[in-house]
């Protein structure tokens, strides 16, 4: 928002991505009761019940992520969330948008490779306009053919725009050289081509094969009864279509090549990404993966990444390493970004430590500082009302356990450097892994893919 | 000591019974203010430090030190060695960073209740026992150059918007960028730093925000212990810049690699000075969510949905700064859509507000969506610390933040159209348009359009 643009604050460290939480060995930490139940529509519904603050957070989110669409119809998925609150059976996008901003209400959504959501958060006193809306955008959507037209031109502008900019044509490049051809490697808001070929018949069909109730998960936060969130559940999920679940995700195949690439472009940093599949929710692997993250290069300004990289060197001012832990496997990824003439010095220096981290493993004295800042930091993670909607959501979406925050803290407890060693060991291979670099320095060898 | 304990009222509609956040402050005997807002939900708190000195207290040659500084203050003291600040914090199950902005400097720690004393004896350390070496100045520089590459030099939007603003403003500092000029950051020292600390890291220039699960009195002895006995200093003399009238619209392009153009308005405007008196900046606010408040407000609603000339649109104004105002329009032209045309529509909207006004309903929602802000904003303790912070840093102080609800929501239909009038005038503007070059041909046209930017 142009807003915060102009307010021109500089953060030490931008990476929100590279942010991993944490916390201390505090005994028994106040978890959020969380009760659960099926609707009669047949969705899963996760709700707490706090009347601290007279507000209302809803999110619904339903498995029709990026990853079911085809690479013939990229950015079908997409486009259905995209529409689904401009134009309902009931009410033109503006009597939605206008209806919210009435009562201060607020729409809105998120979208990535495995789920499509949407959200609320409304006074509880006006719940009742603000659910009405909700309701109608979520099981009758109508997108209309005219909407349709504008917001593929609005899309497809962002996608030549997004091709032009180093951090874009990194991304794109580096999903689908860890992915293949797993819908995983799909761009979330789909190609150029595809898009602008995408019709309403496309949209009311991914809509009618995947926004059932039985894949739909209710998750309620704040300042209502049990009763009135079981009514809330109900009254957003009975009339969603209903249809057969459609057919399973190939699996991600865990064994890449080892490439690299090397993109042209005239930024004065190279922006490299490098990676490979990592784990998925459930992997039993998880905790020691997590835990093994945050020492490598998710714990801020005390990992061995961001040490070795700006701390030692001032080779770049953000460096980090994450999981992205979906459905099925998502890519552990590293990136930086730093002035060309030394991309290939800081590639070599992460990759160095990379390989050290995998062939040796985290010290103990590492492991007790992960999991000081872990498990000292749990407070942290749910301390607001919107923290705990987003873990109603995942423990919800993804099949974890309904007692997932009370175990937290003792599965990081119970962590050892052993399994971190084993479990990386097992997962990442440092010699078959996909580089990208954006604005790769000119002196090296030309674009191309080459096996180390 | 003297503690003063007020309630922030909090302005929702009708009956609507919120639990009255508390506020509570305290000034030490060497200057240093200690404000506190006590919220009980969750077992955590939220130190911020911040510092009245920004880029804009900067001068010339020097651009960018107030920030070079927020980084070597995570270097080390006499007592804590350069790394271990993060490090103990981290410990501690914590979360921290800093920010710089033109008005301020900001330092902040979110952890565990219990780990407030810590979080405190740390910061309080580094207020007057940093230890600035070259060796880790030497090393940082480098860093924050790689973030201005990152954050400016290669990112088309925000080079059009360091640009802009050094075309807006003719004598104000807010004319330089807070990351600074590349050129001054290859030839700034540790001395410049060092000077920097010693001008301004001082308990007199500071105001402490402490928000959470805490029990004031309890905070104010933990802040006398730990920051009461730094010095008091003397601070150098602020010269109060002005920006001259404009006389005249200005027009700049920038070139840069990028697909699509872009094309931004900028007005001078007014900002609070006098809350309790001041209407202006209230009814701008106001201007601000009727264009700009919604998906259903007149620029995203006309531009983008029905007249299909915008991709994209945005308003922006604070109110609240230490130097002078702007109001900024921005649009993206639809494919097809020149810049043109776009700039018609913007000032095709401007004119009606100017002929025709606000509604009613355009008012009243604009209103609601404030109330109900106030209180979503009770979610983020952090946020809440945030406001605290920033509106004393900018001299008008928290207690303006409730005055600022009553003030909005008295704001008349005619002072909209009125500041509108006023302000949004042809002579008081800034267009900025960039100008998108393919990525192939034009490593020319960047370097010369960036000279600044040269490693």
């Amino acid at each position: 928002m142009l807003a915060s643009k102009l307010f021109a604050a500089k953060l030490r460290a931008g990476t929100a991505l590279a942010v991993v939480l944490c916390c201390v060995a505090t005994t028994s930490l106040a978890t959020p009761h969380i009760q659960h139940w099926q609707s009669a529509s047949g969705a899963k519904v996760l709700f707490v019940e706090n009347h601290d603050i007279p507000m209302l957070d809803v999110a619904v989110s339903v498995a029709a992520g990026s990853s079911f669409d085809t690479a013939e119809k990229s950015g079908v998925a997409g486009m259905t969330q995209h529409l689904l609150d401009l134009g309902t059976a009931q009410s033109s996008e503006d009597d939605i948008s206008r209806g919210m901003a009435d009562i201060g209400a607020q729409l809105g959504g998120s979208f990535d490779q495995d789920r499509a959501s949407v959200s609320l958060r409304t006074l509880s006193s006006e719940r009742d306009q603000a659910l009405r809306l909700m309701a109608g955008v979520l099981q009758q959507p109508v997108f209309p053919e005219a909407i349709l037209a504008r917001e593929k031109a609005r899309v497809v502008a962002a996608l030549k725009e997004a091709e032009t900019q180093p951090a874009s044509i990194a991304d794109k490049a580096f999903q689908q050289a860890v992915f293949g051809a797993h819908p995983y490697a799909l761009p979330v808001s789909g190609e150029v081509a595809s898009v602008e070929k995408i019709t309403v018949q496309d949209l009311q069909d991914f809509y009618r094969t995947h926004y059932s109730a039985s894949r739909a998960v209710v998750a309620i936060m704040g300042d209502v009864t049990q009763a009135q969130a079981e009514a809330i559940a109900q009254q957003l999920t009975a009339a969603l279509p209903v249809s057969a679940a459609p057919p399973a995700l190939p699996a991600v195949a865990m064994q890449i090549a080892a490439s690299e690439q090397r993109i042209p472009h005239p930024a004065s940093q190279s922006h490299i990404l490098i990676g490979a599949p990592g784990m998925s929710r459930t992997d039993p692997d998880y905790f020691p993966l997590y835990v093994g993250n945050y020492i490598l290069g998710g714990g801020g300004f005390v990992s061995r990444l961001m040490n070795e990289v700006r701390e030692k060197r001032g080779l770049a001012y953000s460096v980090y390493s994450y999981f992205m832990p979906l459905k099925q496997p998502g890519a552990l990824q590293i990136g930086l970004q730093t002035k060309k003439e030394q991309a290939d010095e800081a590639l070599k220096l992460v990759r160095y430590t990379l390989a050290e981290f995998i062939a040796k493993g985290p010290t103990e004295k590492e492991l007790l500082g992960a999991k000081q800042n872990i498990i000292g930091g749990f407070p942290l993670r749910i301390d607001s009302n919107r923290k705990i909607l987003d873990y109603l959501s995942v423990i919800g979406f993804y099949d974890l356990p309904l007692t997932y925050l009370d175990d937290f803290t003792g599965k990081i407890e119970r962590v050892t450097v052993a399994q971190i060693h084993e479990a990386f060991a097992r997962h990442i291979h440092p010699a078959q892994m996909a580089t990208v670099i954006v604005g790769a320095p000119e002196v090296k060898e030309t674009s191309g893919v080459k096996n180390k | 000591m003297r503690i003063y304990r007020f309630f922030v009222a909090l302005l929702v509609a009708g009956t609507l019974q919120v639990a009255q956040a508390e506020v509570f402050e305290h000034t030490l005997s060497n200057g240093l203010k200690v404000i506190v807002k006590e919220d009980h939900r969750a077992p955590v708190v939220v130190q911020q430090i911040w510092y009245k000195a920004g880029s804009m207290d900067e001068i010339t040659g020097k651009t960018g030190i107030a920030h070079v500084l927020e980084h070597l203050m995570f270097k080390g003291t006499k007592q804590v060695p350069a790394g271990e600040f993060s490090r103990r914090i981290a410990a501690a199950g914590g979360r921290e960073n800093a920010f710089t902005s033109y008005d301020y400097t900001a330092y902040f720690q979110q952890l565990h209740k219990s780990k407030l004393p810590l979080a405190m004896r740390l910061e309080s350390d580094r207020m007057h026992g940093l230890n600035l070496t070259d060796a880790e100045f030497s090393k940082e520089i480098k860093v924050v150059m790689e973030e201005r590459r990152m954050r400016t030099d290669d990112d088309p939007h925000s080079l059009l918007q360091e640009k802009m603003m050094s075309v807006i403003f003719q004598e104000h500092p807010y004319q330089h960028p807070v990351i600074g000029w590349m050129s001054d950051l290859e030839t700034l020292t540790a001395a410049d730093a060092k000077a920097w600390y010693r001008q301004w890291y001082a308990p007199n220039n500071a105001t402490l925000v402490i928000a959470g699960d805490v029990d004031a009195s309890v905070v104010f002895k933990l802040a006398q212990r730990y920051y009461g006995n730094i010095p008091r200093q003397v601070l150098p003399i602020r010269r109060n810049f002005t920006e001259p009238a404009q006389l005249g619209i200005k027009h700049l392009a920038v070139k840069a690699p990028a697909e699509l153009p872009q094309l931004v308005m900028s007005y001078h405007a007014p900002v609070l000075s006098k809350p309790a008196q001041d209407w202006q900046p209230y009814a701008l606010e106001i201007m601000v969510g009727v264009l700009d408040g919604s998906e259903s407000a007149r620029l995203n609603k006309h531009l983008v949905r029905e007249q299909q000339i915008a991709s994209a649109v945005g308003v922006g104004y604070d109110s609240a700064s230490r130097g002078p105002g702007l109001v900024t329009l921005e649009a993206t032209p639809s494919t097809g859509k020149t810049i043109g045309e776009v700039e018609a529509a913007l000032r095709q909207e401007i004119a009606s507000l100017v002929k025709d006004g606000v509604s009613a309903e355009e008012l009243q929602r604009v209103k609601a969506q404030v109330r109900a802000g106030e209180v979503y904003k009770l979610d983020s303790v952090f946020y809440q610390a945030m406001q605290i912070g920033q509106m004393e840093s900018i001299g008008l102080g928290h207690k303006t933040l409730p005055l600022m609800l009553e003030k909005l929501q008295a704001v008349t239909a005619e002072q909209v159209q009125q500041v509108a009038l006023t302000f949004l005038q042809d002579d008081n503007l800034t267009v900025a348009v960039l100008d998108p070059q393919p990525l192939d041909s034009n490593k020319k046209k960047i370097t010369e359009g960036n000279r600044h930017a040269r490693q």
